[in-house]
């Protein structure tokens, strides 16, 4: 008798009771992974006060929800989460888990994989299944992509960013089970989440912004980079970076696009002073139209645009800037 | 007193990094030697070290898995003041991914003795996964808070810290010993000093292999680890680039005409 493959599991993460768009699209890739699998797709959702939300997970392709209701839950408890996540999943045995990365989900899943002596690939940015079945974990690597597996232990977890994978089309429909959970009364009491503060983000949002200006090392200093700022300002962009730009300290993590950074598709993307190293470039191959400003002509990056200005940066976003002004005021007056 | 163990990687210098590329034909990687140098984030661990033995009664070790040359980015910790320096070094550990390379710098923690509170940077610029941290909290049971990019308040037992989340933050009591992973906003990393360098020489630095670990060889390395790398693929470019040419002024008309004719702006 052949055996049944456990489930393919999604950690979903809800923030004020609404459930994150990066849970939903695993659950679609869940779905796609489970149907190869010919097994189910289980969902774990805790929080306080949660009842539609289960909903939108059945909808987005879940079978089965592991509901966590409770005040204690309310906020992301590391103790907790990571007793009622491990225990469960000792129970139900799931083949695959997939957890978002963000700021939660890279926490809890290296805590859950250690506890459950598993194999953890992050930040991937492709899930597919090879010949035997096993999770192929794609991450960038190189200049080329790596695939990482985890052949014998069990769940092969993974953490992913949210854009990856498309948002799943709701079939309203779908139902499934709901199960329970109960809050566990014996953990150690040596660590509290006492308050999370969130303050609306500044400017315009990376996810959803039609043009994305990206700045890399290649801005020098603060200087060059308040350029590319008023570049991404003119154009009504949002404002992205590379890695260096953050270590540098002229912009925050948040704004980082890439394999561990936000992924994104806007209209149009230009890249200022970046290499298009495949870690960053990852985050904006959904764009329609490309741009790289690069004063080295040989740059890595003129193979992945489709427009590509040779030229420091710094002498020529002032003048890029005049002609934007220009052509604006020209759409307003005719 | 305050026993603060740092832990610090050796990762290839990401100025020189992209060196390191995959033959398209053997999908082997091309290594250049690329040096290995202290990886950045990991220096506002150290930062947070140093200060906290300004402020408290502290002693600092420091840690690093990798091979013989990391002793290196060990000397420049205790340069930077750490007191004391260990490395893991063996063929066994090599190939470890972030599961056994936490299990080999807990084993080494808990043979250094005592600890209160272990620093680990965020991420690594080479693995980035973030797993260390919480990988090494796990085996040796005690809580761990990531991203932490301020120390509000220690009354002695307990920490109150801000942990870095999208768009604010999160305010956690955490209770000693404890693991903290740092980001780079928790404090600007001070420059060696020459008295500093001059100081680290009399500093010995103890290296460590399997043996002194005590650890069967299955469970370090790429034995030890769960995942492995099962295919490395060179990726193309489907875009076809326009050089646009001319003056500084001709090159931006050019480009804002090309933008408006796509209809993207
Ligand atoms: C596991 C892992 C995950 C990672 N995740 C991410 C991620 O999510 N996002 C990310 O961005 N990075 C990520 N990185 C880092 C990534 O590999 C690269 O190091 C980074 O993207 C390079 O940034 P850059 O292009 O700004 O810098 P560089 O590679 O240093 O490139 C700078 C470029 O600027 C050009 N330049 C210099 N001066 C000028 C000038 N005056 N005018 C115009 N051009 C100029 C240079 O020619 C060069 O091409 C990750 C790395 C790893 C290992
Ligand atoms: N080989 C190592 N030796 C010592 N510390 C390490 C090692 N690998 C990772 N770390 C620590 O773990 C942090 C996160 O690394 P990573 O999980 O690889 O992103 C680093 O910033 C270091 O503080």
């Amino acid at each position: 008798m052949q055996k049944q493959t456990g489930p393919v599991w999604v950690i979903a993460e809800q923030i004020d009771c609404q459930v994150l768009a990066v849970s939903l699209q695993l659950i679609g890739q869940a779905r796609k992974l489970a149907m190869e699998l010919e097994t189910s797709v289980e969902v774990v959702l805790l929080g306080d006060q949660l009842d539609e939300q289960t909903r939108q997970l059945f909808a987005a392709g879940a079978d089965k929800v592991y509901l966590g209701n409770a005040p204690e839950l309310a906020l992301y408890q590391p103790e907790m989460y990571v007793e009622i996540i491990t225990k469960l999943a000792k129970e139900r045995r799931p083949e695959i888990m997939l957890i978002g990365s963000t700021s939660m989900g890279c926490e809890l899943a290296p805590l859950v994989a250690a506890r459950l002596a598993t194999g953890l690939t992050a930040h991937c940015i492709d899930l597919v299944l090879d010949e035997n079945k096993i999770l192929e974990n794609k991450i960038p690597a190189y200049g080329g992509l790596m695939s990482i597996i985890c052949p014998d232990k069990r769940p092969q977890m993974a953490t992913i960013a949210s854009g990856v994978f498309p948002t799943p089309h709701p079939d309203d429909s779908r139902t499934g089970e709901i199960v329970p959970l109960e809050v566990p009364d014996d953990i150690p009491g040596l660590i509290q989440t006492l308050q999370v503060v969130r303050e609306e983000p500044e400017g315009v949002s990376l996810e959803s912004a039609p043009i994305v200006v990206a700045g890399g090392a290649g801005a020098g200093d603060l200087e060059g980079w308040r350029k590319i700022a008023d570049l991404s300002q003119v154009l009504n962009a949002a404002l992205g970076s590379t890695r260096p730009a953050v270590d540098a300290g002229w912009t925050e993590l948040e704004t980082m696009i890439g394999q561990s950074g936000k992924i994104v598709s806007p209209k149009l993307y230009i890249g200022v002073g970046l290499s298009g190293e495949l870690q960053h470039m990852v985050g904006v191959v959904g764009a329609k139209v490309m741009v790289a400003i690069n004063s080295d002509a040989k740059s890595p990056v003129f193979e992945q645009v489709d427009y590509g200005i040779v030229d420091d940066c710094r002498e020529f976003i002032p003048t890029l800037i005049e002609k934007i002004k220009a052509y604006q005021e020209k759409l307003v007056t005719c | 007193m305050l026993k603060i163990v740092v832990c610090v990687k050796a990762v290839p210098d990401p100025k020189e990094a992209h060196k390191i590329k995959i033959d398209p034909v053997t999908k082997t990687l091309i290594r250049s030697s690329v040096p290995l140098v202290l990886n950045l984030i990991d220096k506002n661990a150290m930062e947070a070290a140093l200060q906290l033995k300004e402020q408290l009664d502290a002693h600092i070790t420091v840690l690093s898995m990798g091979p013989p040359p990391a002793g290196n980015i060990v000397k420049e910790c205790l340069a930077l003041g750490a007191d004391r320096g260990y490395l893991l070094a063996d063929q066994a550990f090599g190939g470890a991914d972030a599961y056994a390379t936490a299990y080999t710098l807990a084993k080494g923690i808990e043979q250094i003795g005592a600890y209160d509170v272990i620093l680990c940077g965020m991420a690594s610029s080479d693995g980035s996964t973030e797993w260390v941290g919480p990988e090494i909290a796990t085996f040796l049971k005690i809580p761990v808070v990531t991203r932490v990019k301020e120390l509000v308040e220690y009354d002695g037992q307990w920490w109150k810290v801000k942990a870095d989340v999208e768009n604010g933050y999160r305010l956690v009591q955490v209770k000693l010993p404890a693991v903290f992973t740092v980001t780079r906003e928790l404090n600007t990393p001070r420059t060696l000093s020459f008295s500093g360098i001059i100081k680290a020489r009399k500093k010995e630095i103890t290296s460590w292999g399997i043996n002194q670990l005590g650890v069967p060889e299955e469970t370090v390395g790429q034995k030890g680890s769960p995942t492995i790398v099962s295919n490395l693929a060179a990726i193309e470019s489907k875009r076809e680039v326009e050089i646009i040419t001319g003056t500084r002024e001709e090159k931006a008309e050019r480009l804002v005409q090309k933008l408006a004719d796509t209809g993207v702006i």
